[in-house]
Formats: C-alpha cells, sequence, structure tokens
C-alpha cells in the first residue's frame, strides 16, 4: 500500500506511460456509487495509507486533512472542540473517507440549509495524470486568485486527479435542537416546507415520509424554542437517530434490494407521480425514488428534468442505464476537454462518472 | 480584420448606436474601477439580447477577434481593461429581472442587472440576496459572478459561489451552456463553481439564477475599542472559539478610527488602538442571545470601551464610519492603494506588524481595514503621487504586504480578483503546474483563447522574466463609492 507522496506519483506515472486505469479508493463505503469500471484490467489505487489531519485550529474555523483521513476521525477531532462539517456528509459505512466524501460530493440533511460538501471545500492538494503535485485554493475563507480547481474537484468520482488532502470550512454545532413531526399530505409538506424556509426559522432539515413531515429544529436555545412555539407539532424523540438513518439509508423507507434513485430538482415541484415510493428532504429539493426493478428510467429522468433538475441511478446500477443524467452534447464537449487536460492518459477511474470521460 | 469592416458586419445585425467605434465614444470604456490601466478597446459593442450576443461571438471567433465582457465597470483589478485589437461587450443593457419565484426563493435575471436591485425587487416577500459587495449599488450581477463577490456578511452568508443556482453561459463559438440547475445540485462536474470568479475567461454569462434568503427579523451591533491590536485580534477568535459565527465583523486600525472620525463622527473611541464592530443577525431571540455573549466576550478579551447599538438608527451610525474607510482615505492623503490580501487570522498580529515596520521604513502611512471574521485585510497605503518616487515606493510597499499575505498561507486576493492588477503576484502565489493548468481549464471552454486574453493567469513567459515582485498603482474610479 503507498503510504507517501513519491509513491503514489510513481504508480501514476506507470499507468499513465502503460494506459493502465486506476481504480481510486479510499474505504470502499460508495463501491456501489457510480457507473461500474469501464475496464476489467484495471489497478486499485489505495488512498487509506495517506491519512491524517493536517491542520485543526477551531479559531480559524478551518481543518486540513490527507484524503486517506477516516471521516469518523475527522469529525471526532471537530467535535472535541465543538464543530462539525456542516454538509452532514453520509458515510455509507463506517470505513468512509475524507477523499471519497469529496470526490463523491454527497451531502446530507443539513444540506439545503447550511450548503454542499463543494461550499465547504476552501482547497485541495492532488495529483493530475501526468502526477503532477498540485494545490488549488487553500486554507482561507476567501480567495479568488486562479479558477476555483478544488470546487471542480468535488463530487467529479476522481476522474480528474487523485487528491491528496483537502481544506475544509468548518462551523460550530448548534447549540440546541429539536425535530417537529406533523401529519399532512405530501403537496401540503412541500408548500410548508418553501414556505418555513423563507422565514427567518431554525430550520436545519426537513424529510417528509408516509405522510409524516419531519423538521430539525437547530441554534441558539432561545431560538429553537420561539420557532418551536410557531410551528406546532409533536416533538420526535431520539430525533438524531432518526436524521442518522435518513443520512445513511437505514431508515426503513431504504430496501436495499430494491433499485434507489435520486431526483434533484427544484425544491417547489409538485408531488411526483411515478411509480414507486418516495421519501423527501432539503424542503423537497430531493426525491428518494425506490422502484420494484423494471422502471422506465427515461421516463424519471424526463421528470427530473421538467423539475428543474436530474436523476441518478444511485444504488443497483445496470447495464444499458447511465447512472448520472445524461449530458447536452455542449456539456459533454466541455467534460471531455477537461478530462483530456488534468488525466490525459485517461487512467483515472475511466467511465465511473459518465462513459467519455 | 479591419475595424471598418468589423463595425459594417456588426451593424448588419445591431443598430448603429449599438456599436462604437469613434476614439470619442470609446473613451468612457477605456478603464473600470482600476483607473491607473487605460486602454481603447477597437469597438465596443451594446447588444440588449442574448440572441444578439451570439451573434457578436460567432463573428468574433470567425474574425479571431479578443472579446473582453463589461458589467457595470466598477471592478478594482482591471479584469474588464479593454483589449486593443478587441471588441468591448458592454452587458450594461441586459438589466432585467426576469422572475422572482418567492416560494422556491430564486430570482432569475440578466448580467446587467444591478447587485442591490435585485434585493430591492425580493424585499416585498421578505427575501434579499445575501453578498453585498461594497459597491453593490453600482455593481451588476454579471461581473459579480465573473470576478466572485464578497462582501461584509461572507463568513456567514458566503460568497457569489454559494449564492447561485444556475447560469445561461455562451462559450466563444456562440454555443449556449446551461450550467447547474434550479435544484441544489447538477450533473457531472461543477461547473458553476468553476464558471464563478472565472473574471470572463471561460464564457459570456446571459442569465443567473439566484438565490434568495429570508431577511432576517433583527440585525443589532456590539462596537468593542481595544487599547492593542493583538487583543482585538483575540477577541475575533475568542467569538469564533464561543461557538458563534457573526454576520458580520469588522476592524479598523488607529490611523483609520482617526481618519474616518473626524470626516463622520460615527463615535468611535479615539483612544483606542483598535476596534471590533461585531454584527448578530436573525431572530428576535436569537440575537438577543447572541449579542449578550458577544458582549460578555468582548469585556473578557480585554475590550477598553463597549457599545451596543440600541436601535437602527445607532447600528447603522456604528456601521457608517466603517463604510466610509475609503472615502475617508481619500480625505487624509491626495491618493491610496488598495490591497486586497486574505490571511489565517491567527498571523493578524504579525502581520500588522510588518505592515507597521513596512510603513515605517517607506515612510507611508498606512491604514488597515480588516474583514476581520474572514481574514480579508484591506490596507490602504497612503501616498502622492506628485511626490517623485512617491508611487514606486508604494507600489513596493504593497508588493511587500502581499508577499508577507502569501508567507502568512493565504492569497493575493480575497475579493476583487486578480485582473490586470495581480497577474504578477500569481507567479508567487502559483506555481508552473498550477499555472499550467489554469490555462489548460481556459483552453478547454476557450481553445481560441479569445475571451478576455492576458488577464488574471500569467504566461508562464511571463513569471519567469519577472525578477522583483512588481504591484502597480491603484488609482480609483468612483470615488463616491463606498467601499470595505
Amino acid at each position: 500500500m503507498p503510504i507517501t507522496i513519491d509513491q503514489y506519483q510513481a504508480i501514476i506515472r506507470a499507468a499513465a506511460e502503460s494506459k493502465t486505469p486506476l481504480r481510486i479508493r479510499g474505504g470502499g463505503t460508495k463501491d456501489f456509487y457510480g457507473n461500474p469500471a469501464r475496464e476489467k484490467n484495471s489497478t486499485l489505487l489505495d488512498m487509506t495509507g495517506y491519512s491524517g489531519i493536517v491542520d485543526y485550529e477551531p479559531t480559524e474555523l478551518v481543518i486540513t486533512a490527507r484524503a486517506g483521513t477516516r471521516l469518523a476521525d475527522l469529525e471526532a477531532a471537530l467535535d472535541q472542540h465543538g464543530q462539525m462539517l456542516a454538509f452532514e456528509p453520509p458515510y455509507f459505512g463506517a470505513a468512509a473517507t475524507l477523499g471519497g466524501c469529496i470526490a463523491a460530493g454527497l451531502s446530507g440533511p443539513r444540506r439545503a440549509a447550511a450548503g454542499s460538501v463543494r461550499d465547504f471545500v476552501l482547497g485541495v492538494r492532488m495529483l493530475d495524470g501526468k502526477g503532477e503535485d498540485l494545490q488549488f485554493g487553500g486554507q482561507v475563507m476567501k480567495n479568488v486568485a486562479g479558477y476555483d480547481v478544488s470546487r471542480l474537484m468535488t463530487g467529479s468520482m476522481g476522474t480528474l486527479g487523485v487528491l491528496l488532502e483537502v481544506s475544509l470550512k468548518v462551523l460550530p454545532k448548534p447549540a440546541a435542537g429539536l425535530t417537529l413531526r406533523m401529519a399532512m399530505d405530501e403537496a401540503a409538506a412541500i408548500e410548508k416546507m418553501n414556505q418555513w424556509a423563507g422565514k427567518p426559522l431554525p430550520v436545519s432539515a426537513t424529510c417528509y415520509i408516509d405522510g409524516e413531515l419531519f423538521l430539525r429544529l437547530s441554534g441558539a436555545e432561545p431560538a429553537v424554542r420561539a420557532a418551536q412555539v410557531k410551528l406546532g407539532g409533536e416533538t420526535l424523540k431520539d430525533d438524531d437517530i432518526f436524521w442518522r438513518s435518513v443520512r445513511e439509508h437505514t431508515h426503513d423507507f431504504f430496501q436495499p434490494d430494491k433499485p434507489l434513485w435520486r431526483l434533484s430538482i427544484r425544491s417547489t415541484a409538485p408531488p411526483l407521480l411515478l411509480p414507486g415510493k418516495q421519501l423527501l428532504e432539503w424542503n423537497g429539493g430531493l426525491r428518494w425514488l425506490h422502484t420494484d426493478g423494471g422502471e422506465d428510467a427515461e421516463a424519471i429522468r424526463v421528470a427530473a428534468k421538467e423539475a428543474g433538475g436530474h436523476a441518478t441511478l444511485f444504488r443497483h446500477n445496470r447495464s444499458g442505464i447511465s447512472v448520472f443524467h445524461p449530458l447536452p452534447s455542449g456539456m459533454m464537449k466541455i467534460h471531455r476537454a477537461l478530462k483530456e487536460k488534468f488525466d490525459p492518459s485517461g487512467i483515472f477511474n475511466p467511465g465511473r462518472l459518465y462513459s467519455e470521460i | 480584420m479591419p475595424s471598418q469592416e468589423l463595425v459594417n458586419k456588426l451593424r448588419a445585425f445591431l443598430p448603429p448606436e449599438a456599436v462604437l467605434h469613434e476614439a470619442e465614444d470609446l473613451k468612457p470604456y477605456e478603464c473600470d474601477g482600476l483607473s491607473a490601466y487605460r486602454q481603447l478597446p477597437m469597438i465596443v459593442v451594446l447588444p440588449q439580447s442574448e440572441e444578439q450576443i451570439v451573434k457578436v461571438l460567432q463573428l468574433c471567433y470567425a474574425t479571431k477577434t479578443p472579446v473582453v465582457a463589461r458589467g457595470a465597470g466598477t471592478g478594482l483589478s482591471g479584469g474588464a481593461l479593454p483589449h486593443a485589437e478587441g471588441v468591448l461587450m458592454s452587458l450594461a443593457k441586459l438589466k432585467q429581472i426576469i422572475a422572482i419565484d418567492p416560494l422556491a426563493r430564486t430570482a432569475r435575471v440578466q448580467p446587467g442587472v444591478r447587485n442591490l436591485a435585485i434585493s430591492e425587487a425580493a424585499a416585498p416577500h421578505g427575501l434579499y440576496y445575501a453578498p453585498d459587495p461594497s459597491s453593490q449599488i453600482a455593481c451588476s450581477i454579471g461581473g459579480n459572478v465573473a470576478e466572485n463577490s464578497g462582501g461584509v456578511h461572507c463568513l456567514k452568508y458566503g460568497l457569489t459561489v454559494h449564492n447561485i443556482l444556475k447560469l445561461r453561459v455562451l462559450t466563444m463559438d456562440g454555443e449556449c451552456l446551461e450550467i447547474g440547475g434550479d435544484s441544489l445540485d447538477s450533473a457531472g462536474y461543477d461547473l458553476l463553481a468553476l464558471m464563478t470568479g472565472s473574471e470572463g475567461m471561460l464564457g459570456i454569462v446571459t442569465e443567473i439564477t439566484v438565490k434568495l434568503i429570508p431577511k432576517p427579523e433583527k440585525a443589532q451591533l456590539v462596537m468593542a475599542a481595544f487599547d492593542d491590536v493583538q487583543k482585538a485580534g483575540s477577541a475575533v477568535a475568542n467569538v469564533i472559539g464561543a461557538g458563534i459565527i457573526p454576520a458580520g465583523m469588522e476592524m479598523m486600525d488607529k490611523i483609520t478610527i482617526h481618519a474616518v472620525e473626524e470626516f463622520l463622527h460615527a463615535g468611535y473611541d479615539l483612544a483606542a488602538e483598535a476596534i471590533l464592530l461585531c454584527e448578530s443577525d436573525g431572530s428576535t431571540e436569537e440575537v438577543a442571545d447572541e449579542i449578550q455573549r458577544i458582549y460578555a466576550i468582548m469585556q473578557h478579551s480585554g475590550a477598553t470601551n463597549i457599545s451596543t447599538s440600541r436601535d437602527e438608527a445607532e447600528r447603522l451610525k456604528f456601521w457608517a464610519g466603517r463604510k466610509a474607510a475609503f472615502p475617508a482615505a481619500g480625505r487624509v492623503s491626495p491618493d491610496y492603494y488598495c490591497m486586497d490580501g486574505t490571511i489565517p487570522r491567527k498571523h493578524l498580529a504579525g502581520v500588522l506588524r510588518g505592515i507597521e515596520e513596512l510603513s515605517q521604513a517607506y515612510g507611508l502611512r498606512c491604514m488597515n481595514v480588516f474583514h476581520a471574521g474572514d481574514g480579508n485585510l484591506h490596507p490602504l497605503i497612503l501616498y502622492d503621487a506628485n511626490q517623485p518616487g512617491e508611487l514606486e515606493r508604494t507600489e513596493e510597499f504593497g508588493g511587500k504586504i502581499l508577499e508577507m499575505c502569501i508567507h502568512a498561507g493565504g492569497t493575493i486576493t480575497g475579493e476583487h480578483g486578480v485582473g490586470m492588477e495581480k497577474i504578477n503576484q500569481m507567479c508567487s502565489q502559483f506555481g508552473t503546474g498550477e499555472l499550467a493548468m489554469f490555462h489548460a481549464v481556459k483552453a478547454a471552454f476557450d481553445p481560441a483563447g479569445l475571451l478576455n486574453p492576458g488577464k488574471a493567469v500569467p504566461t508562464l513567459h511571463r513569471c519567469a522574466e519577472l525578477g522583483a515582485m512588481h504591484v502597480h498603482r491603484g488609482e480609483q474610479k468612483f470615488a463616491d463609492l463606498p467601499r470595505f
């Protein structure tokens, strides 16, 4: 297992030379996500040997860690100082690493209120397809020198480079919190969530499932209490467990043996009439759809597009269906051009995001 | 192509008054907010629709004519400086707010819409657009996207990149891309982030969907005076360490306090070495709680004088001094030069000491205003351009400040952009590998290199040729605009 930058560079250079694809992998908790490897002869590039927190000063609100650092270790360090990753990253397994979190670009329940993983990325150190050691962004909140390559790396599924280090903005944990639950139909829930998001209320997460709306309030104690009085509803016990189950897909809604679609759309879009069962998050902006299989992928994609967004076949990818929403030709042209610049030999996770890159 | 021929071709689809080529008509476009750099363009075009922009781009692409986009022209880094053989494309006529969706909390606007106009249009719905660069009464949202503009509320509410959802972008060959979506994320690479802050080098933005957020119920301000800059710096860290993210946190040093107090009578403590302004916003309950905690932290941190704004009028009065720092500099000195470095906050005292030492060594005064929450420092070097050698000393002094910011682990520009002004400092901040990658990113969007050529990213050749750090004079236009 490589542990030094020199070793990673040597592996990349050899792979580029022989045009052997590299499968970049952290803890492997998101192996299920994305298109299956295009070439069968790929080499595993294990990142877990490059780990550790490089720099963390709570009063700067910035943490820098190596890509192989376990997310759990990172969050434990933050927790000691009452801070957190505000985008609430899903782990999908205890071995989840920082690098995988950034590459997958997934955010959890707090996303609509606090921002996404890319919103908190301040800088990266990475190796490109020639093995060049590059640094973009930095460890400061505001930085407009050069193109924002750090955020470009976020969600690129390892197709542009090997992440070595990432600097993230962190935030203090809210002092108080509670979750309200209230029964209503889906259309009413969508309207309410959006109305409340337009008011100065400390709503930090929303979820709608089985005729019930769950609303998490977080912030200063008096603000949470005042909002509770304004909004009404019942208080949910052990709400941490509930939100963790939504984030980690361990909630009863999620059926590991059935295809799962992720539709990221305009939050105000009316209920989507698609066969299957749905769970809503992000004020209606995120809709998880479980089907019984054999669904019409094209119909799902059309529905997502008409609602201003896109659809991902999140789990149970299968041949013939692109996991990620197909791109218009003009966009694909830019994607191919960027891939060509960052990874001229096409060795980084080829096909995992789109077959063309 | 000879300019007259290009003018004729442009006039085939643009009205005559939308194609300018006489020197007197070109003059107003020769510079942006950084007037030290001036260059007449070959032609100015003022399209009114996306369709016209497409045609201009197709023509320029076919004739290999450089295109420089311009919004309100308030930028501080020369990003909209014209190209002598190019077309300067003003997007000022595209100033329509296309739609506001109060329930979805979004606004679709054209690039020439003024930043503040969006918040004004959203106000009846109790919403606003958060990034508030100091020039917000004049600057355009298209320019904000190009520079990834910030403001005084960045730490809590983010920069432009955090507050936009979707862009319509034309590439140099006239192809239209929809980047982002009405959703909170989109498929493929995050090109929205790449476009934001790209200084008009990758594409022409023709439409922007921005996020709107609820107007806080209340805002209140604590003003604390300190007899030592180090103590003020520690107070900032203590506020953050206590788990508070203030809506705004600003610091001024002694020379700034005196300059603005004389000018505005904001009620600042003239005995102070540094003053902190710390604002809380949110629900009434939240603000009451936070203000109480901030007050206590200021006390513990050794503030010599603390006041809390009693009402909206007093809050605005406390702010007025800070917002007038740049005009105040203009009153106490014939010329001033504004820097825009960002540093990790822990190095504040050291960097300010370094600036003070340089100030004495160069015999030039320097006012320091600081977005303390996010580490963005705006030293204003005071000089007199009519004194022989003073401008050169100012340039050298400024260059040394930027070097200090880089050494402290920071950056040469927090919010004003690289443009033409800081292009040489890019050689100090980045290595050849990163610069080569920036050129590659540009080439992915604009292989012919026709969009705003020569800005933001220096050629490797330029860096190699460059000996010492060299910063140019930062004369300002729009002297009446608040700048902070």
